[in-house]
């Protein structure tokens, strides 16, 4: 392999990775909080793709505006989501919760066919994005640089959010435990609420960057993703946020340098990234950044 | 109170099954199934098929005086999905004959199902050989893969004068794989060199980045790409790969001729080479003029893809069969199915060989100004 394929193979693998991250850090957050595995957060994801492209194409807008109108829709709809979905199911087991994300994750997908229609849509991306730069001769596509960036702004964003709010305090708390959280007069449906906001938000970001790379739009698209963030917000150790960049990295540079080092293994992209998810669950179980708690599942 | 309730549900019951149970002798309809994905990623071509059943369901909407009608279930674009399809065409709504599917994986999957409630089934567009072999219940009214890839081939050596082929393919898609394995042996045996196919990349129906695979490619330097596969990912394929820098041209089959294949892959598949059934510059037939004639009157003027000119005559096949017959039996329907000999469809003449198929020309297309344009027509002998 010559150096330039090695670089253009890198560069390939980071922004694939990024992406993936920016995808994981919404994830792991509404584990972090609610211990809850948000199983419609890819269809979410798909959701913001969808608002966007249709926002695009009817109101005169710039493309900025357009994508923050589509994000902020997104969020509102994930706070609606737990309002309907979730919130009902507070009290019982952790395990209702979680049937009822896999049901809200079927609904979504199949509202989505049935309104959107199933045959795929171009998204078209203004130029900005499009553009190439070269390296030497590794070439890359613009998107692909703004990817690791926003991916980082977010990082920082929500970091500081957590760590250095009010709310972020309270996030905290609630995730350390519910009742307590109550007794000192915490609004825990509100710091919910919000987690679902913040979730939503990332997932619309992440739709937004993600059609400005793939440029094609299917109501299905959010499945594949959805479960590869998982898989990324597990290996960084689910609920930690750094973890979850980092998980996010390691699959995208699995998944490429597999392909890349052995170019027979090329259809089994995919059992790379799931064989590394057992691993991981077989050797480390609480992932490379996380905590190990004993009892919650 | 309670018992009043409890007359009235059963009132209501029984009123209903009185309904269902006049429902069924007094149908006095023929029952076509029409076997297509509506959604998921071969949505735009099962569409497309669809749009040609339903003009020719239009045009001839009557068999041995009664009316037709158009059974459409969607196999969602999914093999086990296509099993379930197939059997509620069957077994449910007892349909006389199936149409489809786009898509040789889903006829694959809806093969059995046909040939065990005996109900023959015509396929438009579905080419792999395996979909009609050992099949005695499904035909198809289109050329099958080995021609496809042999004419592929011959216009990679021929034309393009390529000495070095990629391949890259579509491993879940038993269409994809076919093509690219008779491709791939007509084009060694014309450059009398077993390295000339310089590698064979996989992705699976569904994946969206193929960096890595065209990047490995990239630093092969094939003079030319075979790409057979879904319109989907193919577009984004092309377009990953110009944005990457390759220029070495792409090569395809018939499943890209969908408009969602431009409309995806935009100035990215400008030029890009696939092989076809038809062409609207070379109408064939009379029915060719009427079916152009139709289509164009209720699309505003638009041209129709190949595949709605293959569901249109797979439509005529059937109805002609049924006519025949005389009867409404499936097997005799199969029996006259098999028989069609020089009939005019849409998309050319059709006559089917012993094992099912269609045999006809192939046309070569091109993508030029965001339109698919003809370049040239192919006839079965040149194998």
């Amino acid at each position: 392999m010559t150096a330039d394929t090695f670089f253009q193979h890198l560069a390939n693998a980071l922004s694939l990775g990024s992406l993936y991250a920016l995808l994981a850090i919404g994830y792991t957050m509404v584990y972090g909080v609610l211990r809850l595995i948000n199983f419609a957060h890819g269809d979410i994801f798909m959701l913001a793709t969808y608002f966007a492209f249709y926002i695009a194409t009817t109101a005169i807008m710039p493309w900025w505006a357009v994508f923050i109108l589509a994000i902020v829709l997104t969020g509102i709809f994930g706070v609606v989501v737990e309002r309907v979905a979730y919130k009902p199911l507070r009290d019982y087991p952790r395990m209702s919760i979680m049937i009822s994300a896999i049901g809200v994750s079927f609904l979504i997908e199949n509202l989505a066919t049935v309104v959107f229609g199933g045959r795929p849509k171009a998204f078209s991306v203004p130029e900005l994005f499009s553009g190439l730069v070269m390296f030497g001769n590794v070439r890359i596509i613009t998107v692909n640089l703004f990817i690791p960036v926003v991916t980082f702004v977010m990082l920082i964003i929500l970091l500081f959010v957590v760590n250095k709010t009010k709310t972020g305090m309270a996030m905290r708390a609630v995730s350390t435990d519910f009742d307590a959280a109550r007794l000192m007069a915490i609004d825990v449906n509100r710091i919910i609420s919000f987690t679902f906001l913040l979730g939503s938000l990332l997932a619309g970001v992440g739709g937004v960057m993600w059609s400005l790379k793939y440029q094609q739009l299917q109501p299905l698209m959010g499945i594949m993703p959805g479960l590869k963030c998982f898989i990324a917000a597990v290996i960084g150790g689910i609920g930690s946020i750094g973890g979850a960049v980092l998980g996010g990295f390691i699959l995208g540079m699995i998944e490429i340098m597999a392909v890349a080092f052995f170019p027979g293994a090329t259809g089994y992209r995919d059992v790379f990234a799931f064989v590394l998810l057992i691993i991981i669950l077989l050797v480390k179980p609480s992932g490379l950044l996380g905590k190990s708690s004993a009892d919650k599942v | 109170m309670k018992k009043s309730i409890q007359i009235s549900v059963i009132l209501v019951i029984a009123a209903t099954m009185l309904f269902v149970g006049c429902g069924k002798p007094a149908s006095k309809t023929v029952k076509i199934g029409v076997f297509e994905p509506i959604t998921g990623a071969n949505a735009a071509g099962g569409s497309l098929e669809v749009d040609g059943v339903k003009l020719a369901n239009e045009m001839y909407p009557e068999v041995l005086g009664k009316k037709v009608e158009l059974v459409i279930v969607d196999n969602k674009s999914d093999k086990t999905e296509a099993a379930n399809a197939a059997a509620r065409l069957a077994q449910k709504e007892k349909v006389v004959a199936v149409i489809g599917s786009w898509g040789s994986s889903l006829s694959m999957a809806g093969g059995p199902v046909f040939a065990d409630s005996k109900i023959p089934a015509v396929g438009a567009s579905c080419t792999n050989p395996l979909v009609t072999k050992g099949n005695d219940f499904y035909f198809r009214v289109c050329f099958i893969d080995p021609f496809q890839g042999t004419v592929m081939a011959n216009y990679a050596f021929s034309n393009v004068k390529a000495k070095k082929v990629a391949i890259v393919q579509e491993v879940s898609n038993d269409y994809s794989v076919g093509l690219a394995k008779f491709f791939t042996d007509a084009f060694v045996k014309l450059t009398n060199d077993p390295k000339s196919i310089v590698s064979v990349s996989n992705y699976n129906t569904g994946d969206q980045d193929f960096t890595a695979q065209l990047t490995n490619i990239k630093a092969q330097k094939p003079d030319a790409i075979f790409a057979p596969g879904n319109y989907t990912e193919s577009a984004l394929i092309v377009k990953q790969a110009r944005q990457l820098g390759i220029k070495a041209p792409f090569l395809g089959g018939d499943t890209w001729e969908t408009p969602d294949f431009i409309d995806v892959g935009k100035e990215a598949v400008e030029g890009v080479v696939f092989s076809t059934f038809f062409a609207t510059e070379v109408p064939i037939t009379d029915t060719s003029k009427d079916f152009l004639k139709a289509y164009r009157d209720k699309n505003a003027g638009k041209d129709p893809a190949a595949v709605t000119a293959l569901g249109f005559d797979a439509y005529l096949v059937i109805l002609d069969a049924i006519k025949r017959a005389n009867s409404l039996d499936t097997v005799k329907i199969k029996e006259e199915i098999a028989k069609t000999t020089k009939f005019p469809g849409a998309a050319g003449f059709i006559t089917l060989d012993q094992d099912h198929n269609a045999v006809k020309s192939a046309v070569i297309k091109t993508v030029k100004g965001g339109k698919f344009t003809y370049l040239t027509t192919i006839e079965p002998n040149v194998q």
